[in-house]
């Protein structure tokens, strides 16, 4: 006999938890599938969680190793591989269990397994116990994205890593070469750098961080210059070899060595969505040319009891967008009028310093041809930042000329990523520079430079002398 | 390795679902032979290849939506063989062909009923881009109000900056059906308060109402009622529109909303027609067509239009214009398996019956093959729909909008006639004659069908005065 559900959630990540858990609470009867035992999805398990937890490890080490300039000098540091694993996948268990324990508590029904669609409205799960079979009445398709791959880097070697070996963290090997200089690839060679590793870039494009603006780019550049053993932009790994030493890795484009040998060799050259879901064909979901399923502004697919979100559904692959998209598609399903339309959606890398923006990009802004004008603050004159020995950082606002409206906010420096919230505030509640100049900033705190790039619009930034042209 | 891509189809027609793909990887083709077939809104188009070789990949099946422009496949040309006549022949690079399909919402009904959204592309905003503001001078025009629908979309995206509006200002908008991006915001730097929002929505009621025309596409116009769950009374089953009957729901319910229809019905004495008609018949046979009651009554109300002119016109309500058709097509309803379909016979007024005779017989044939195009099926000055065939005493048949006039045929009776002082055996024919009250009064409309039926009486006055 076939279980039954009012919806059923394919995919545990932070989409399809959150999506479970809200039909939940709108009174809905829920069943949850995943292969993982307890919810938490690549961001919990290998993604944003274990990434952020390396991280901040890797923080204070720089942190310790700079106390010296203050007069307080610890020494080189021991590191204790097994011990900081474990750390990590403590700080994993804790919150797949924690999210686990919540989905109990609403009565989620959670099936750990395999799921295989057998048409519109049903699907079977290959469980530890045999194979079960769930009709249900709205299926939401969470089913994420993996690492992208590609033939001429494919090479079956334990050398070879992705971010979720890189995660693992089999060891600090002593030269990394790190494929892709977007957010993961320089998140992770942070994080190994910091250890201990000899760390490589590598990137395709012009510069690090494709997308963001470069003046918020800089400041990371500067000091991952210093961190890393070399950036190569513009450069093209052709090919890669295994050989007793490590991976010869052959380069073409802006490098002096064509071929150099690494211990390890990290490939994080995107994301693909997970759009291949055994039995979709039985479905009239669509998929399009880049592999994503297309859905409406509501999350409904081609198949009317089907919806995705998250990064099957499109980009930015990011779990604050999936999360969203989850109350969206769920409050559709529950027959309001809700679409995805977010103003702003904020990115953060989270490297030292971190970069974050969000709404329209100084850069986007130039090639749509949008009349902007453009106030920053550099952190050099941010008491918060100086007291922390931190002044490289930069705070840009993206104002409409006419109205001074927030468009786009851009940060760039140590705690960027927190201060970046009230930006995505200022967008959605169609803020202007006058709002967020006569909004009270607790001092002394990073924050006050949202509140002084504002007054720099008008030519009265407090900390900054630059007189707004007549 | 060439490219087969969906060719122009016809006036308006963007894209279409793929009925039938009617070749198969490693088929050859040749140039001309059909290689897909496309359903569109109104008729299913059997697409012939521009290219010919080697079929090598075919990226489309069938129930894909594709757009002019779309690739169906891949040939291999064979290289040197090719002697660029592939490439020569492509079709045309269409000036508004998007260069990938478009993904257009499809309204799902479920789970409640809903007007029909109109595609729109589908706007999803990312962090990239920010859907702009339409400019909106009039908040009170009637094209400002977004239709309550099921499906809300996003805003569309123009060249200005989205509508400067919070999370549950936004809400508040696309529960009550107003666009965002329509309302004028009274706050500092152009932000748009609750209050905006509810008094963009009072302005809109107010224009609908005082307008009287609910059918413009106001707020309340469009909201459908919700369905009952049918399955409580017992079993029932599902089915997908299609395509002709969705579009010809559309269409005949705004001519119903838009149009003040009145029918006028007449008689017809046809025995003196029916003479003719049988004593000629086998000649039209013999020039390939068949000499049935509707192609005279073609040849008649193409006469009949030429001399009441205001049959043969539209009403351009925007523009406070009539527009007077020089050209005389007349619009002949087919009943197929698919649904009503509406051909087009041009320049009728300057064919013979026999020509028009022979064209029918084609059109038909085309019909029930699903091979019209959507030229054949446009232009029409006024259409004739003869139900005859089946049966019927007399029916009040819906104008086929922009035209305003349409002649109903129902079944011919042998009655008894008073004639000369006695009853005499007579065959006559039920004319149900529908018009559009906006421009046709009543005793135009029966003096336009005292002449046809006279016309039909006494055929030889279609060329003594015709």
């Amino acid at each position: 006999m076939a279980q039954t559900t009012q919806i059923a959630v394919l995919g545990a990540g932070p989409g399809g938890y959150a999506a479970a858990f809200y039909a939940a609470d709108l009174g809905m009867q829920v069943t949850l599938i995943d292969e993982e035992k307890n919810p938490g999805g690549v961001c919990l398990y290998r993604g944003c969680i274990p990434s952020k937890a390396l991280l901040h490890v890797a923080k204070v080490v720089d942190e310790a190793t700079h106390a010296s300039k203050w007069g307080v000098t610890y020494g080189a540091p021991s590191i204790d591989v097994d011990k900081l694993r474990a750390y990590k996948q403590g700080v994993v268990d804790k919150l797949t269990a924690g999210v686990g324990s919540v989905a109990k508590l609403r009565k989620v029904n959670f099936v750990q397994g395999r799921a295989t669609l057998t048409g519109p409205t049903s699907l079977t799960v290959k469980t530890a116990a045999g194979e079960e079979e769930i009709q249900f009445q709205h299926l939401i398709l969470a089913v994420g994205s993996s690492p992208t791959k590609i033939p001429s880097l494919s090479l079956d070697s334990p050398r070879m890593m992705d971010s979720t070996s890189a995660l693992d963290l089999p060891d600090v090997p002593k030269s990394l070469l790190v494929i892709g200089g977007g957010y993961i690839g320089l998140e992770l060679g942070t994080v190994y750098a910091t250890l201990g590793s000899k760390v490589s870039v590598v990137e395709m494009t012009g510069g690090l961080l494709p997308g963001a603006d470069r003046d918020l780019v800089q400041p990371l550049e500067k000091r991952l210059k210093t961190l890393f053993a070399a950036i190569m932009v513009n450069t093209k790994v052709v090919k890669v070899a295994e050989e007793k030493n490590g991976i010869r890795v052959t380069f073409e484009g802006d490098v002096a060595e064509k071929e150099q040998l690494f211990d390890r060799v990290l490939v994080s050259i995107g994301r693909r969505p997970n759009s291949k879901v055994p039995g979709l064909e039985k479905t009239r979901v669509k998929v399009d040319a880049k592999g994503f399923i297309e859905t409406d502004p509501q999350r409904r697919t081609a198949e009317p009891s089907i919806f995705a979100i998250g990064d099957v559904a499109g980009e930015p692959m990011l779990a604050h967008k999936a999360s969203h998209e989850a109350r969206v598609a769920v409050e559709a399903i529950a027959g309001h009028k809700a679409v995805f339309e977010p103003q702003a959606i904020p990115a953060v890398v989270f490297t030292d310093p971190e970069i974050a923006w969000c709404g329209l990009t100084e850069t986007q802004a130039k090639e749509q041809n949008v009349d902007v004008e453009v106030a920053k603050f550099p952190w050099g004159a941010l008491s918060r930042a100086i007291t922390v020995d931190r002044p490289d950082g930069l705070t840009k606002l993206v104002l409409e000329k006419s109205t001074g409206r927030v468009l786009g906010v851009g940060i760039s420096g140590s705690g960027a990523g927190e201060l970046i919230a009230e930006g995505v505030l200022a967008i959605e509640m169609g803020a202007s520079a006058e709002d967020l100049k006569m909004v009270i900033h607790p001092h002394p705190t990073l924050s006050e430079s949202v509140m002084e790039s504002a007054e720099v619009f008008f030519g009265q930034s407090t900390h900054v002398y630059k007189p707004k042209k007549k | 390795m060439t490219e087969f891509k969906v060719p122009e189809l016809g006036e308006n027609v963007a894209s279409g679902d793929v009925a039938k793909v009617l070749v198969s990887v490693g088929d050859t083709v040749k140039k001309e032979q059909p290689v897909i077939e496309l359903e569109t809104d109104k008729a299913t188009i059997e697409v012939p290849s521009s290219v010919s070789g080697v079929v090598k990949e075919i990226k489309v099946k069938k129930g894909d939506k594709v757009s002019v422009g779309a690739v169906i496949f891949t040939v291999d040309d064979g290289g040197a063989a090719g002697n660029g006549a592939g490439k020569a022949a492509a079709p045309p690079p269409p000036a508004a062909a998007p260069a990938e399909a478009k993904p257009e919402p499809k309204p799902e009904p479920r789970p409640e009923p809903k007007a029909e959204a109109k595609p729109e592309p589908k706007a999803e905003a990312k962090v990239v881009s920010m859907p702009p503001r339409q400019p909106v001078e009039a908040p009170a025009a009637p094209a400002a109000a977004t239709p309550a629908a099921a499906t809300p979309a996003a805003p569309a995206p123009s060249n200005l900056m989205p509508a400067a509006a919070s999370p549950a200002v936004r809400r508040l908008a696309r529960e009550i059906g107003v666009d965002i991006n329509a309302v004028v915001g009274s706050g500092p730097a152009g932000r748009i308060s609750q209050e905006d929002v509810k008094e963009h929505a009072r302005r809109i009621l107010s224009s609908v109402g005082s307008a009287g025309a609910p059918a413009a596409g106001g707020l309340a116009a469009r909201a459908s009622r919700p369905m009952p769950d049918f399955a409580k009374w017992g079993e029932v089953q599902r089915e997908a529109w299609s395509n002709i009957r969705r579009v010809t729901s559309e269409h005949l319910s705004y001519s119903w909303n838009t149009v003040p229809h009145v029918t006028q019905f007449d008689k017809a004495d046809v025995t003196a027609l029916e003479e003719l008609r049988k004593k000629y018949k086998d000649q039209v046979v013999k020039a390939g067509g068949n000499l049935t009651v509707t192609s005279m009554l073609v040849k008649i109300l193409a006469t009949a239009i030429q001399k009441f002119p205001q049959f043969n016109a539209s009403i351009d309500p925007d523009r406070g214009e009539i527009v007077y058709k020089k050209y005389v097509n007349i619009g002949v309803a087919a009943d197929t398996d698919r649904g009503l379909l509406v051909p087009v016979i041009k320049d009728a007024g300057r064919k013979n019956i026999t020509q028009i005779s022979v064209e029918l017989q084609e059109l038909a044939a085309k019909a029930r093959d699903r091979k019209l195009t959507v030229e054949e099926m446009s232009g029409g000055s006024m259409s004739l729909s003869n139900l005859g065939g089946i049966g019927g005493t007399y029916f009040t048949p819906i104008i086929n909008w922009p035209e305003v006039a349409i002649l109903g045929v129902s079944r011919g009776a042998t009655e008894p006639v008073w004639k000369d002082g006695q009853f005499v055996p007579r065959q006559t024919l039920p004319l149900s004659l529908s018009y559009d009250h906006r421009l046709i009064d009543g005793a135009d409309a029966i003096r336009f069908l005292r002449w046809v039926v006279e016309a039909i009486e006494q055929p030889f006055l279609l060329s003594l005065i015709g």
